[in-house]
C-alpha cells in the first residue's frame, strides 16, 4: 500500500464515521485550532526571541557537559539552557517543588500566556486544559534523590529517611501538567503525553484534537524535558545514539551531514497557546498559525532500530497534509526530525521523497537539531514553535554544522545560512523509540486556499 | 464499543478469574515479595501472584522490558484473544494502541541506576534506553503485535487509565477501528515505594485486611497494587461486521484539574470533580438516575473519601446510585487501578451482578453513600467510573450497555 492510498483509506473511514465530506482532523465538527502565542526556553536563550535570533543565525549552543563531570561517559557534549528560574517569573514554592524539566514548562508557560493576551475569567479556566508531552519526565531530580537515598548506589533497600520532600512529584510525569494548571488556575482537562521523542508533536495534537472535539476552547499545549544526567547519558551511551565527537562540542550535532555520528542531548521546553480559531477571532487576537494537521503512526519494527524505507513516517506526513488540505507542492517549510544520527536522517530523507515525490527536492528542510540538540520529547515543541515563528517572520532557519553531501541525504537541509521566504505551511516531523512517527502540519491562518 | 478485556491483577489473570475474586470479595493485599520490604514503614501491596510472564511472550522481549512491561503484554493478550481477534494484524494500520503509565519502569531502572552508581564504570545496560521510559509497554505491544495506526501514552496519575479510553475512542472516530487501551503498573520497587511514602497518602497499617479502608471510619491511606487492565475499543460497525456484540459502549468522559496541589491539607476539589462527572454523563447524554452503579476513586483518606462522597452528592443529589469499591481487595495499581475498575464496570453489565464493595465497615460521618453491601442480581445498564490523581486530576467515564 502506498502513503497516498493509504491517507485516502483513512480518510474513507473518518467519512463514514462523521457524515459524508468530513475530511479534517475535527471529527467534522468544524472546530478549528490556531496558535495564538509562544514561549520557548531552549538552549542558546531562554526566551521566544532570543530562541529565534539563536537559531536564524545559525548559532549553535551545544558544548561540553557543564552539570556533572562527563569525563566517564563516551558522549560527553550536551546543549544546556543558561536558566534562571527568578528571571522567568517563578515564585519560591515552584522553585522549590518543581524539578527543571517542570521549571522550563512554567517559565514557557507564562511567556506564551502572556503573548497570547489571553484574560483568564473563571469560564475560561474551566475550558483551558494544559497538555504537555515529556519522554523522559522527572529523571533528573529522580537520579539526584536516588543516590543520596541508594548510598551510591550502594543499597538496594533505599533509606527512605534520605528522600527530599518532593520525591514523588518526580516519579509521577504528570506533576508536569498538574504544576502548570495550578500555576495558572486551570481546571480543564490536563495531560502528560509521553511518547518518547514524539511527546511533543503528539501532546500538540492531542490538545488539536480537544479543541476539535469541544472539549476545551484553549489549550496550553507543548513539551518539557531536561534529560541531561548521568542516567540519560549513559543509556544512551550504551546503544551508540548520541555523538562521540567530544572535541569540537560548538559543531558536534551535524544533522544529514556525511560525517553525521549522533545526536547531542539537549533540555529545554516550549509552549504553545493552541485556541479554537473563533474564540480567538472573537477576541481579536493575534493569530500565528493554524494546527492544521496532526497524525502519526507506529512502525510496528523495532524499539530504537528504522527501516530505511521510512513508510510509516511518510504515511503520517500524508494523513496530516490531507488534513490541512494541502498538497505536497504546498509545503514552503520541512522541519526535519534530523536527529544526526546514521539511520534516522537517512530514514527520513526516503519518507519525504515518498511523500512529498518531486517536491521533496524544492522543499527547503532543516534541523534545528544541529543548534539546540535533541531535547528528546521536548524538541517535538520547540520545532513546533520554530514553524509558527517561521511563518510568522517569513524566515527558515538554516541546519548549521552541514559541510559534506551524504549520497544518501540528496535533499536541500538548507545549509548553514537562515532563507527569507514566505513560509505558509510548515511541516515538522519526529521519530521516537518505540517506533513512534508523527507529522504536524501548520499553516498560515486564512491561507493558502482558503 | 469494548468488545475485549484483559485483567492482570491481584484479583487473577483473566477476566474470569478477577470476577470470581471481586464477586467473592476476597482480599488479596500481603507483604511484599518482589524485595524485603522490612525497613520500610508499609509492607504491604498487592501483587499478582503466580504470574509467569514467560506464558505470555518470549525471553527475548521479556530480558529487555520491566514487569510493568510484562504485565501489559499479558494484559494485551487476554484482551485480544476475549475479542476473538487475532494476535497479529491482518491490517497494521486498522490498530492502534493507547495506554496510560504513570511511573514506568521501576523495577528495570531502579537495577540500571544501581549499575551505573555502584561501579567504577559508569555504564547502563543496552536495554536500559527502551526499558524504563513511559513508552516502553506501547512501543513493545505495537511491535508484538503489529499495530501500525496511532499510538499514544498517557499520564495522569491515577486518572489517566480512564483517559486512555476517551482517547481511544478519539483515535477510532479518525479512522483507526480498533485501538488497545488502559493500561498496567508496577510502582513496587524499592526506590518507587520510597517515592510513594513521599507522596505521604500510603497506609502504615500492617494488617492485610484492614490496611486499605476507603470511606471508612478507620480509612489510614491506600495499599499500593500492580497490574491493570487492557481493553479491545473497537468502531460498532467494524465488530458488528465481525459479529461481535462486545460488553459495552464507552458512551462519555470528562476531565478536569484542580489547579491545586495535593498536600496534607487538600481533599480535592468536589466541585471540579463533580463537573468532571457530568461533562461524562452529558457527553453520553445520560441523565443521573439512569445510572445504575457507580465506581468511585476510594483512595482510602478521609478527607478525599468526604470529598469524593460530597462531589457524588452534587453531581446525584441526596440519594446517589449504588456505589462499590474492590480496591481494597487489590491495591491502588495507579493508572492500572482505574483501568480495572472499568474491567469490573463492564463485567458487572455483562453478567447482570453487582459486586459487593470491599474495606468499608463503619462508613465515616460524610461518607455514607449507598454502599454494595452484598453481591446480589441487578440489571446494570449504565455505570460511572471515577478516578482522580495526585497534585489534583479528576476523571470520569461512563459504560453503557450497547444496542442488542
Amino acid at each position: 500500500m502506498t502513503g497516498r492510498q493509504s491517507a485516502e483509506t483513512v480518510r474513507e473511514r473518518r467519512s463514514a464515521m462523521n457524515g459524508a465530506g468530513s475530511r479534517s482532523a475535527v471529527g467534522g465538527s468544524g472546530r478549528r485550532s490556531v496558535v495564538t502565542g509562544i514561549g520557548v526556553v531552549a538552549p542558546g536563550g531562554a526566551s521566544r526571541d532570543e530562541f529565534w535570533a539563536t537559531i536564524t543565525a545559525g548559532r549553535t549552543a551545544t558544548r561540553r557537559i557543564s552539570f556533572f563531570d562527563p569525563s566517564p561517559y563516551r558522549s560527553q557534549v550536551a546543549a544546556e539552557c543558561d536558566f534562571d528560574p527568578v528571571r522567568a517569573g517563578l515564585g519560591v514554592a515552584e522553585r522549590q517543588r518543581a524539578d527543571r524539566y517542570v521549571q522550563f514548562a512554567l517559565a514557557a508557560s507564562i511567556e506564551a500566556l502572556a503573548d497570547s493576551g489571553l484574560e483568564l475569567s473563571d469560564a475560561t479556566r474551566e475550558r483551558t486544559g494544559v497538555v504537555l508531552g515529556s519522554a523522559v519526565g522527572g529523571t533528573m531530580l529522580l537520579e539526584r534523590e536516588y543516590v543520596q537515598v541508594s548510598d551510591s548506589g550502594a543499597d538496594w533497600l533505599v533509606d527512605p529517611n534520605r528522600a527530599g520532600p518532593f520525591l514523588y512529584q518526580a516519579l509521577m510525569p504528570s506533576s508536569l501538567a498538574a504544576d502548570v494548571a495550578c500555576r495558572h488556575g486551570l481546571h480543564g482537562p490536563a495531560q502528560v503525553v509521553s511518547t518518547g521523542c514524539t511527546s511533543g508533536i503528539d501532546a500538540i495534537g492531542y490538545a488539536q484534537q480537544l479543541i476539535a472535539d469541544d472539549e476545551a476552547d484553549v489549550v496550553l499545549a507543548g513539551a518539557s524535558d531536561s534529560p541531561i544526567s548521568p542516567v540519560t547519558v549513559a543509556s544512551f551511551d550504551a546503544i551508540k545514539a548520541t555523538t562521540p565527537d567530544n572535541d569540537d562540542p560548538a559543531h558536534a550535532s551535524r544533522p544529514f551531514d556525511r560525517d553525521r555520528h549522533g545526536f547531542v542531548l539537549a533540555e529545554g521546553a516550549a509552549v504553545l497557546v493552541l485556541e479554537e480559531a473563533e474564540h480567538a477571532r472573537r477576541r481579536g487576537a493575534r493569530i500565528y498559525c493554524e494546527a492544521a494537521g496532526y497524525a502519526n503512526r507506529s512502525n510496528g519494527y523495532h524499539m530504537t532500530g528504522l527501516r530505511p524505507d521510512g513508510v510509516e513516517m511518510a504515511l503520517a506526513i500524508d494523513d496530516a497534509l490531507d488534513q490541512a488540505r494541502c498538497d505536497p507542492t504546498d509545503v514552503s517549510y520541512v522541519s526535519a526530525h534530523g536527529s544526526g544520527t546514521r539511520q534516522n536522517d537517512r530514514h527520513e530523507t526516503a519518507a519525504f521523497k515518498r511523500s512529498l515525490g518531486s517536491a521533496a527536492y524544492q522543499v527547503p528542510i532543516s534541523s534545528i537539531k544541529s543548534m539546540v540538540g535533541h531535547s528528546l520529547g521536548a524538541i517535538g515543541a520547540i520545532e513546533m514553535a520554530a514553524c509558527a515563528l517561521a511563518i510568522e517572520h517569513g524566515v527558515v532557519p538554516p541546519t548549521a554544522n552541514w559541510a559534506n553531501r551524504d549520497v544518501e541525504c540528496d535533499l536541500d537541509y538548507t545549509p548553514n545560512t537562515a532563507r527569507e521566504l514566505p513560509v505558509r505551511v510548515a511541516l515538522s516531523v519526529g521519530s521516537g523509540f518505540g517506533g513512534f512517527q508523527s507529522a504536524m502540519v501548520f499553516t498560515r491562518f486564512g491561507g493558502p486556499d482558503r | 464499543m469494548i468488545t475485549g478485556v484483559g485483567v492482570v491483577a491481584p484479583s487473577g489473570i483473566g477476566a474470569d478469574a478477577h470476577w470470581k475474586c471481586v464477586l467473592a470479595g476476597q482480599n488479596r493485599i500481603g507483604r511484599i515479595t518482589l524485595f524485603d520490604p522490612d525497613r520500610y514503614p508499609s509492607r504491604l501491596a498487592g501483587e499478582v501472584a503466580d504470574f509467569d510472564a514467560l506464558h505470555y511472550t518470549e525471553s527475548r522481549q521479556l530480558v529487555q522490558t520491566d514487569r510493568w512491561t510484562h504485565l501489559g503484554f499479558a494484559a494485551a493478550r487476554l484482551a485480544l484473544a476475549d475479542a476473538g481477534l487475532p494476535e497479529l494484524a491482518a491490517d497494521p494500520y486498522e490498530y492502534g494502541v493507547t495506554l496510560a503509565s504513570s511511573s514506568g519502569g521501576n523495577l528495570f531502572g531502579q537495577r540500571e541506576l544501581q549499575r551505573l552508581w555502584r561501579g567504577p564504570a559508569r555504564t547502563v545496560g543496552a536495554y536500559q534506553s527502551i526499558a524504563w521510559f513511559y513508552a516502553a509497554s506501547v512501543g513493545q505491544l505495537s511491535i508484538r503485535h503489529q499495530f501500525k495506526g496511532p499510538c499514544g501514552v498517557l499520564a495522569a496519575e491515577s486518572a489517566g487509565g480512564l483517559d486512555s479510553l476517551a482517547h481511544a475512542v478519539r483515535m477510532i472516530r479518525r479512522g483507526t477501528p480498533v485501538v488497545l487501551a488502559g493500561g498496567t503498573e508496577c510502582p513496587l520497587s524499592p526506590y518507587a515505594l520510597t517515592c510513594q511514602m513521599r507522596g505521604g497518602l500510603l497506609s502504615t497499617c500492617p494488617e492485610p485486611a484492614l490496611a486499605y479502608r476507603p470511606f471508612d471510619v478507620a480509612a489510614s491511606g491506600y495499599v499500593p497494587g500492580e497490574g491493570g487492565a487492557v481493553f479491545v475499543v473497537e468502531d460498532l460497525a467494524h465488530a458488528r461486521a465481525r459479529g461481535v456484540r462486545g460488553y459495552a459502549e464507552v458512551a462519555g468522559w470528562g476531565a478536569s484539574h484542580d489547579a491545586r496541589h495535593t498536600d496534607r491539607l487538600t481533599s480535592g476539589d468536589p466541585v471540579q470533580y463533580a463537573r468532571a462527572m457530568r461533562l461524562a454523563l452529558d457527553r453520553a447524554g445520560v441523565a443521573p438516575a439512569e445510572v445504575d452503579v457507580v465506581f468511585p476513586d476510594a483512595l482510602g483518606v478521609l478527607r478525599y473519601d468526604r470529598a469524593e462522597a460530597e462531589a457524588l452528592r452534587g453531581v446525584f443529589g441526596v440519594r446517589p446510585p449504588p456505589v462499590t469499591t474492590q480496591k481494597p481487595l487489590v491495591g491502588r495499581a495507579h493508572q492500572g487501578g482505574s483501568a480495572l475498575d472499568v474491567a469490573t464496570a463492564l463485567l458487572a453489565i455483562r453478567h447482570g451482578v453487582l459486586p459487593p464493595t470491599a474495606g468499608v465497615d463503619r462508613p465515616a460521618p460524610g461518607c455514607e453513600l449507598d454502599f454494595v453491601w452484598e453481591s446480589g442480581p441487578r440489571r446494570v445498564d449504565v455505570a460511572l467510573v471515577g478516578a482522580r490523581g495526585f497534585d489534583g486530576f479528576n476523571s470520569a467515564v461512563v459504560v453503557r450497555r450497547g444496542p442488542a
